[in-house]
């Protein structure tokens, strides 16, 4: 019975390796960045097989508004190539770590032509059937505040500061009746309550 | 004796309802066949009524908060006042009511204020909202020194 058993899962094992299975990519959707800074573009995979030496990452750009794409970046045989000759060259750096499945990169000093779509496309042989994954960066000159932040953040304090006093007051009155402190205008407090009683208008 | 009682009751109603509409009508500027503030831009167009979001500026959100915050001040004030009605010794003053509807009179005072100076120069008109902002606040100020005044029976 054990025997059948192995058999058949070193079987099974074999058939498996001759097929390739699909290849999953995870980048961010969108990432958002200031004009002059730089930004890591992360892209990782999932694989049913273990890493091989032939894993294989390439990054495309894609400018907003056009159709072309062109490679920026492509990572083979152990060796990162980056871009030479493109919008660009000198700021691309990888930042990955192919054994743990990581192929991102590093764009330093973004700019305003920089807005579009990046695309990563990893390959793990025999597992090369995957969708590359796209993220989408935007370049901002000064990063926009999102809808209700402010306006929570100013009741949440006006609230708090509220319950605050109130907790003090009733903290005060429970600690002057409990003889811990002793307030000493509390004489002169009763004496002007009673002084000005015939002024007020009464319900 | 009786009248005093519901006139300011009365009052704190009306105080209450138009901080309720002002907040909550997007239409504290309106220009020809647009409104915005506070809190969408709607448009009449061919096609009909668009709204979008406002802008997510910082004066236009802290406008929403002090807005949102008088309404919340104004409606705990009444909710005070019913219970120091019931619950007041006899003689005694309505100090909570009081300073809750005199704060959310200064909340309306900052938030028209603010959207006054920094809402843009060109095309638009006030529209109804911001005018009800300005009518609740003194209205408002006069609840809140109304309560600090008014003493229980005896």
């Amino acid at each position: 019975m054990l025997t059948v058993l192995a058999l058949a899962s070193v079987v099974l094992l074999g058939i498996v390796p001759e097929q390739s299975q699909a290849i999953t990519i995870y980048t961010g959707w969108e990432r958002h960045a200031l004009v002059g800074s730089d930004i890591r573009l992360s892209c990782s995979f999932f694989s049913w097989r273990w890493t091989s030496d032939d894993v294989t990452f390439s990054w495309t750009y894609r400018p907003d508004g056009s159709r072309d794409s062109i490679s920026i970046f492509h990572y083979t045989g152990g060796e990162a190539y980056v871009d030479n000759k493109g919008p660009f060259r000198d700021r691309v750096e990888f930042v990955g770590n192919p054994g743990r499945r990581d192929g991102s990169i590093l764009i330093k000093n973004l700019d305003f032509n920089d807005n579009g779509t990046f695309t990563c496309d990893a390959k793990n042989p025999p597992d090369i059937v995957g969708r590359p994954s796209s993220v989408r960066l935007l370049v901002f000159e000064k990063l926009p505040i999102q809808a209700g932040v402010i306006t929570g953040a100013i009741i949440g304090v006006v609230l708090g500061l509220l319950v605050l006093i109130v907790v003090i007051y009733y903290l005060m009155r429970f600690l002057v009746a409990r003889r811990v402190f002793s307030l000493s205008v509390s004489k002169h407090g009763k004496k002007k309550k009673e002084g000005s009683q015939q002024r007020q208008i009464k319900v | 004796m009786l009248f005093i009682l519901l006139g300011v009751l009365v009052l704190h109603l009306i105080i209450l309802i138009l901080l309720i509409v002002s907040t909550a009508a997007s239409t504290w500027s309106v220009g020809d066949k647009v409104s915005t503030d506070l809190w969408y831009n709607c448009m009449t167009t061919s096609e009909g009524y668009h709204c979008k979001p406002a802008s997510n500026e910082d004066w236009i959100q802290a406008v929403q908060a002090l807005m949102i915050l008088s309404v919340l001040f104004c409606f705990c004030s009444l909710i005070a006042f019913l219970y120091q009605l019931f619950r007041l010794v006899k003689g005694g003053r309505f100090f909570f009511t009081a300073i809750f509807q005199i704060l959310a009179s200064v909340f309306v005072m900052c938030g028209a204020i603010i959207y006054t100076v920094m809402s843009p120069d060109i095309g638009a008109q006030f529209g109804y909202a911001y005018v009800l902002a300005w009518v609740a606040f003194p209205l408002s100020l006069v609840s809140g020194l109304i309560y600090i005044v008014l003493r229980k029976k005896e």
